[in-house]
């Protein structure tokens, strides 16, 4: 029986088709959604509603944490566009961006070895502030300007933000 | 006056019939049933009135079994037939277990879960698991005079998929149905959250006998969401037991012990904790088999210097949760206590100090899980409760694939909301290569070799191509027991070949059936009957569920034919409900729910109409 997969995540959750959301909104849609098809509302009924609502579960979950992170929501809406921004051809990013890169790499890589807790935090404020602005500037070209081309151009940015994030929380394990 | 009607046992039941269902802790230490009476959660006691059951089970040279108190007490008499702290070997090989020397079991390694030889058998931890679970299924039923229509039983937050679906056969070897495996941390949490009107982030910091586990939740109006959770699987308060009895052996210049006075001494070394716990200091004396007398004064102090790391270990867990969670420490506005293990005051004060508040132990650690156990089995019976809630938890590991190289292909990152489901693309290798080798694993290091390994199989049939032109798609669905189960199908060309596995740990469902039969024979049962009783009792709960089903809004979503059909199979199998012959019960049961498919999409897509529905009503358009 398959399932009305018709509609989009932002359909799903009654929001409109833009970057910029009501994170509440989304989730009051999300948690109402699921307290009326979960599992666990379904433990006595019969085999084809369990297994249904496992499916719109699981399709409810897939869906909220799509939009719920500024990376996948932009690239989900990217997509609803027709624009596979993380395309394995499209890799060219501009050379201030990369030094930046490095620069922000070799803070991270002083900060393990010197085993600084505050250093790390500080370079994870200055990163997460530097996400912030690409997310305000994913907003401008994705809901007002509508410049796809451009917003997968700064998609890819966050891409790289996103990753170095991931390191920093590496390395505070790896102080600790 | 009109006659009472009496109907047949076990074939009609009022609709608003209460519903037998329980919550069991399987506990390293100890184990307990809860049951929710008139609206209250309660712990069930045995004829002696102890709600707590040892997890200690003693295998007897006749067959039989004892369980609980009456075990523990022969424990050092009887050292190798007396299995304690079972749950440490449950999806576990020889290899994982680190102090197995100092064990006086006799293990024989087998594939995926070691086992135990006894003077009644060999044994599987899953069964030694089973008989714990047996004896409280008989405690329930004894109590609540009925038999039960399922249970609840915890995990710990941090078992991985083969610690899950091991537990999740002991249920079945008991004859338990499982309604649901739940998370230790957060059937702590119900209890509190529930008990408190509790918002706001909430850590649930969870020290048993042998595992630890932290969960951060966030409990808004009706929903206990679980945000991340961490923990170690084989950290707890025997290893703290254990400090002490190394300390003791050194004290004493004790070097080889027998088997006896290793258990006599392990459990002297509990004693002596949990004293310290209300003491400063205390005694511990202890006459071996040699005639050697032990008499050694422990004071808190080096306690807490020899279990110092111990502490330590568990907060390095705990910050990786807050910070999956993204959140600091002083988001959380409460910590629970659970487990026996958290009564001792050093763990208190670093907790205390950890998060800058004290701790709530306002509840029993030994009760909360199962308290919080029996009012979700009380829910998923289908006893409705006074308010409606929601839980939604996670997967604690991630799971993947073994790629090339050795290396790990995450699918399903660790911490996502169940139930899941991911899938991902591969291609082969090799030119003309038709078949392919998929190694699921959990675990959240690079290498395969130091992740856990779930399950291997094979698909066969890929038509020969150059390497790199086949699209196999791998699909990870875990369930609302955080269990997985992984397709694989080929799709590059028009040709599909298709297999389906559930992970496990080597035991067949066969093997599962196997000793489902062993333990009914020695209990004089009859298989048959079994399998008659359990498939009317799903036949019974469709006809039940079909008809609320209907109730509510069969009139509304099927046409006239439609309501027709649907009833007519409802008839067939309440007619066939009636009869005593398996083939036909089961037969009409797959018919009526083969005929409700179409009925149940229709009330799924109402259900997620009535969701939406009070928020936004001019933007739906379903």
């Amino acid at each position: 029986m398959p399932l009305d997969f018709s509609k989009n995540h932002f359909e799903l959750f009654a929001l409109p088709m833009t970057f910029a959301i009501d994170a509440d909104q989304l989730d009051q849609a999300y948690r109402g959604i699921q307290s009326e098809i979960h599992p666990d509302k379904f433990a006595d009924a019969g085999d084809a509603e369990q297994r249904l609502s496992m499916q719109w579960s699981t399709r409810v979950n897939e869906a909220y944490q799509t939009l719920r992170k500024p990376f996948e929501r932009a690239r989900y809406l990217l997509q609803l566009h027709g624009v596979d921004a993380m395309d394995a051809k499209n890799t060219s990013m501009p050379a201030d961006f990369l030094m930046q890169q490095m620069e922000w790499r070799e803070a991270l890589m002083d900060a393990v070895e010197m085993r600084d807790i505050s250093a790390l935090e500080g370079l994870e404020k200055e990163l997460k502030l530097h996400a912030q602005g690409l997310h305000s500037q994913l907003a401008g070209l994705l809901d007002e300007q509508g410049d796809f081309v451009a917003a997968g151009n700064v998609l890819r940015k966050v891409r790289f933000m996103d990753k170095l994030l991931e390191e920093i929380d590496a390395a505070y394990e790896d102080i600790e | 006056m009109a006659l009472l009607q009496i109907s047949e046992p076990g074939l009609s039941t009022a609709p608003h019939q209460h519903r037998l269902a329980v919550g069991i802790d399987l506990g390293t230490t100890n184990s307990l049933v809860a049951t929710v009476r008139n609206g209250v959660s309660v712990v069930l006691n045995d004829a002696r009135g102890h709600g707590l059951l040892p997890s200690v089970v003693r295998f007897l040279g006749d067959g039989s079994t004892s369980v609980g108190y009456d075990a523990q007490a022969l424990a050092a008499q009887d050292p190798h037939n007396t299995i304690t702290s079972v749950k440490r070997f449950m999806g576990r090989g020889i290899k994982d277990i680190p102090d197995i020397s100092t064990l006086p079991y006799q293990f024989i390694d087998a594939p995926g879960m070691l086992q135990l030889k006894t003077v009644a058998g060999v044994k599987s931890p899953v069964e030694v698991s089973a008989e714990i679970l047996k004896v409280l299924k008989a405690r329930a039923e004894a109590s609540l005079g009925g038999e039960l229509v399922g249970a609840v039983i915890t995990v710990p937050a941090y078992f991985d998929d083969a610690q899950r679906q091991a537990t999740k056969d002991a249920a079945k070897v008991a004859g338990l149905n499982v309604l649901r495996l739940l998370n230790e941390p957060t059937a702590a949490a119900i209890a509190y959250g529930l008990d408190n009107a509790a918002e706001g982030i909430y850590a649930v910091y969870d020290l048993g006998g042998g595992t630890f586990d932290i969960s951060i939740l966030k409990l808004t109006k009706g929903v206990f969401e679980v945000l991340a959770t961490n923990g170690d699987s084989a950290l707890g308060g025997d290893d703290f037991d254990r400090r002490v009895y190394c300390w003791m052996l050194e004290q004493a210049c004790l070097h080889t012990l027998s088997d006896h006075d290793k258990t006599l001494l392990m459990a002297r070394a509990r004693d002596a904790k949990e004293m310290l716990s209300e003491h400063p200091q205390t005694q511990i004396t202890a006459v071996l088999t040699s005639g050697e007398v032990i008499d050694l004064t422990l004071t808190e102090q080096s306690f807490n210097e020899m279990t110092d790391s111990l502490v330590r270990k568990t907060l390095a867990p705990t910050r990786k949760a807050l910070r999956d969670a993204g959140l600091q420490a002083s988001d959380v506005k409460g910590v629970v206590m659970v487990g026996g293990s958290t009564r001792m005051p050093r763990i208190q004060a670093a907790i205390g100090e950890f998060f800058g508040q004290m701790p709530l132990t306002n509840l029993d650690p030994d009760k909360v899980v199962a308290l919080g156990a029996a009012v979700q089995a009380n829910v998923l019976a289908g006893n409705k409760a006074g308010d409606d809630w929601l839980l939604l938890d996670v997967v604690p590991l991630s799971l993947g694939l073994e790629t090339m190289g050795g290396l790990t292909e995450k699918i399903i990152p660790r911490n996502a909301t169940i139930p899941t489901a991911r899938a991902q693309e591969f291609t082969t290798f090799k030119d003309g290569q038709t078949a392919m080798s998929i190694h699921v694993v959990q675990g959240e290091r690079e290498l395969v070799t130091d992740c856990r390994s779930l399950a291997r199989f094979e698909l066969r049939g890929i038509p020969p191509m150059v390497a790199g032109a086949a699209r196999i798609r791998v699909t990870f669905q875990v369930d609302a027991d955080g269990l997985l189960s992984v397709t694989a199908r080929e799709t590059g060309t028009g040709i599909e070949s298709h297999i389906a596995v559930k992970p496990s740990y080597g035991l067949t469902d066969d093997e599962v059936a196997g000793m489902l039969r062993d333990s009914y024979a020695h209990a004089q049962d009859d298989m048959t009957a079994r399998n008659l009783a359990e498939a009317r009792v799903d036949g019974q709960r469709l006809v039940e569920a079909t008809e609320a089903a209907l109730a509510e809004n069969g009139a509304l979503l099927l046409s006239a034919e439609e309501l027709q059909a649907i009833e007519n199979r409802l008839e067939d199998l309440k007619l066939a409900l009636q009869g005593a012959d398996l083939s036909t019960v089961k037969r009409s049961t797959e018919a009526l729910n083969k005929g409700t498919v179409e009925f149940a999409a229709r009330r799924m897509d109402q259900s997620v109409k009535k969701a939406l529905t009070g928020h936004k009503l001019d933007e739906l358009e379903f």
